[in-house]
């Protein structure tokens, strides 16, 4: 699962009203090599909820790349970018799990599929 | 089965786009020629044997769509006919032309049309007419070009087609024929109709231009499912899938969404455009691409047939978001979540079932045994019309204003009609395109824009909405689809519980 994703996801437990952002818990990260393209991380970055992807990337310990708020230009700061496309589609979660935080339901993450799915009456 | 494109003057008055000022000239506005199958039909994985055959609207659509990506106008001559195998358009540029080509799969060629004509002598005439200062960057005497002869719905001997070249003779060409490798080719093109059991001697039109470019039908050869590296018992076929991507206007950076993602031949199908992709699916084994393999000579699928597997086969693995085990009528994205295109072939209920999350009854607990990864959720009937109201009101919610939403809808065709097509308020219907399954039934390829944001007024509205009756019921589709059958058969259709409600 990637970070991207996880900004958007949240928890759909029966009754939860605070389900955002879902807390990681891995047990397994990869970092891979993916080609760079800034128009496509220029046109995420106003759809994203900033403090989440801050959240996220501290959980899996990769805050020290990403600034605590958004750059104004940052169209044009190339760095910037890269650092926001290395955490957005870089960084994976492969094993652990994503957590409601109000009710403390877990959605398995196994080979980097999450799974969204609830039991009945969840 | 196919023709060919042709650019050429307008006989109108009216002047469109560009016009160029080198060379003191003042060009005159130009006509392209457009060739699409009339009834393009596509091979499909199916236990029918049935040749899928798409209508000639989902040509027109296609082509539609792709010039809007452009903001350009889809403008006909008069005597245009979708049924054609050859369309005129006007007002449009060059760039216009081969930027539809680099994408169309309905579309075979593109031409610059020079002239046309009922006979031999009207071709001669019109061409004589062509301004010659558009011909003249095209018959250089250092450059080299050929000439083919297409016929549609006839075949040529060589004898005929050398003939027919040479009576071409009056055009001022000045280079050099070279058959191998030349810099123009230049196009003769005949139109015989379209019935293979009514051949006319002489062609019902004749057409003369410069070739520009060829479509993209190589696409379903080269993405066929057949050497895929993942697929399933209902994979999207190659060429309906880049259909739809198309009918979507999915462009590069677009972040394109199935729901019922199933092996992802939609997703790989977007990818090609360059799209960013994310599906989800119920299936926790398709998704995670285990369990029995749908090829014939392979049991279980292999350590590594997944839906990334498959974009990178192709070369897009830099495109691949994710992909995640989820209900599709479960609210997983937060609020403000958009996508630019929706994408999707939802269950039917014929070789897969409709299900979602759930049960008739209200189980609090879990089970003792529950270990959370390998236990799947009891599923429940999914009513059609539920699907498609859940689908639709997503896309009210997720879809950028402008996205496209395009999905297959099941149709039993004795049936049918128009205002069985779900609406939404937020929703416009673009098109709506039929693909023939059987005798009694089909599927329409519907593509909605979205035009307005959704208020809370709206869902309800919608909801109440009595168009969804005919897909009231869990299999409501599957007992009409083998219903069908069992009469085609001439075989009494035996009485059971289910049959009789």
């Amino acid at each position: 699962m990637k970070l991207l994703t996880h900004n958007m996801l949240t928890s759909h437990v029966k009754g939860v009203t605070k389900g955002y952002p879902l807390i990681i818990k891995a047990t397994e990260v990869k970092v891979n090599e993916l080609e760079f393209n800034s128009q496509f991380v220029s046109r995420m970055i106003p759809k994203l909820e900033w403090s989440a992807l801050i959240q996220a990337a501290e959980w899996l310990g990769h805050s020290q790349d990403l600034p605590s708020t958004l750059i104004p230009d940052y169209e044009n700061d190339e760095e910037f970018l890269r650092k926001v496309h290395r955490i957005l589609l870089e960084v994976e979660v492969l094993e652990g799990c994503l957590q409601c935080p109000e009710s403390g339901r877990e959605f398995p993450i196994s080979k980097g599929v999450p799974n969204m799915l609830l039991n009945e009456g969840e | 089965m196919s023709g060919v494109l042709l650019y050429g003057c307008c006989q109108k008055t009216a002047h469109y786009g560009q016009t160029q000022t080198s060379l003191g000239f003042r060009l005159q506005p130009k006509i392209y020629l457009l060739s699409a199958a009339n009834s393009y039909r596509f091979p499909h994985k199916s236990s029918l044997k049935n040749t899928r055959a798409l209508s000639s609207i989902t040509n027109l659509k296609e082509i539609k769509a792709l010039l809007s990506l452009r903001n350009r106008p889809f403008d006909t001559s008069e005597t245009f006919s979708e049924k054609s195998p050859f369309w005129q358009l006007n007002g449009l540029s060059e760039d216009d032309i081969r930027s539809v080509m680099s994408r169309t799969v309905c579309g075979k060629s593109a031409f610059e049309l020079w002239g046309h004509g009922t006979t031999t002598d009207e071709l001669r005439m019109s061409l004589l007419e062509y301004p010659e200062e558009n011909m003249a960057p095209y018959l250089q005497q250092n450059s080299t070009y050929k000439i083919n002869v297409y016929t549609f719905n006839k075949t040529l001997v060589f004898k005929d087609r050398i003939k027919k070249i040479d009576a071409l003779d009056f055009l001022p060409f000045k280079g050099t024929v070279n058959l191998k490798d030349p810099e123009y080719i230049f196009c003769l093109l005949e139109d015989y109709g379209s019935d293979p059991n009514d051949i006319p001697e002489e062609p019902f039109h004749i057409y003369f231009g410069r070739w520009i470019a060829d479509g993209q039908r190589e696409l379903i050869r080269s993405y066929s499912v057949k050497k895929r590296h993942f697929i399933g018992n209902t994979s999207m076929d190659a060429g309906l899938s880049f259909i739809m991507a198309n009918h979507a206007k999915v462009k590069a950076d677009d972040l394109v969404y199935d729901p019922f993602v199933g092996t992802g031949s939609l997703l790989v199908a977007c990818s090609h455009f360059g799209a960013y992709v994310c599906g989800t699916d119920i299936d926790y084994n398709t998704i995670h691409g285990i369990g029995k393999a749908s090829r014939k000579n392979q049991k279980w699928r292999g350590p590594d047939e997944n839906i990334r597997a498959n974009l990178r086969q192709y070369g897009t693995e830099s495109l691949y978001v994710d992909v995640m085990v989820s209900d599709a009528s479960k609210p997983v994205w937060r609020k403000n979540t958009q996508f630019d295109a929706i994408v999707t072939d939802p269950p039917y209920g014929i070789r897969e079932s409709t299900r979602r999350t759930g049960s008739h009854k209200d189980i609090i607990k879990p089970p003792e045994d529950f270990s959370g990864e390998s236990h799947v959720p009891v599923s429940m009937a999914y009513h059609l019309s539920d699907i498609f109201a859940d689908l639709l009101n997503f896309a009210a919610h997720h879809l950028v204003l402008g996205g496209c939403l395009v999905y297959w809808l099941p149709i039993y065709r004795p049936e049918y009609c128009e205002e069985m097509v779900p609406l939404h308020p937020c929703l416009t219907l673009i098109s709506n395109c039929e693909q023939t399954l059987s005798s009694h039934t089909s599927r329409r390829l519907i593509t909605m824009e979205k035009t307005k944001e959704p208020e809370d007024s709206d869902r309800l509205v919608h909801l109440a909405d009595p168009r969804f009756t005919p897909y009231q019921g869990h299999n409501s589709f599957r007992e009409k689809y083998f219903s069908g059958l069992t009469k085609k058969n001439g075989k009494d259709a035996k009485v059971t519980p289910r049959n009789k409600e």
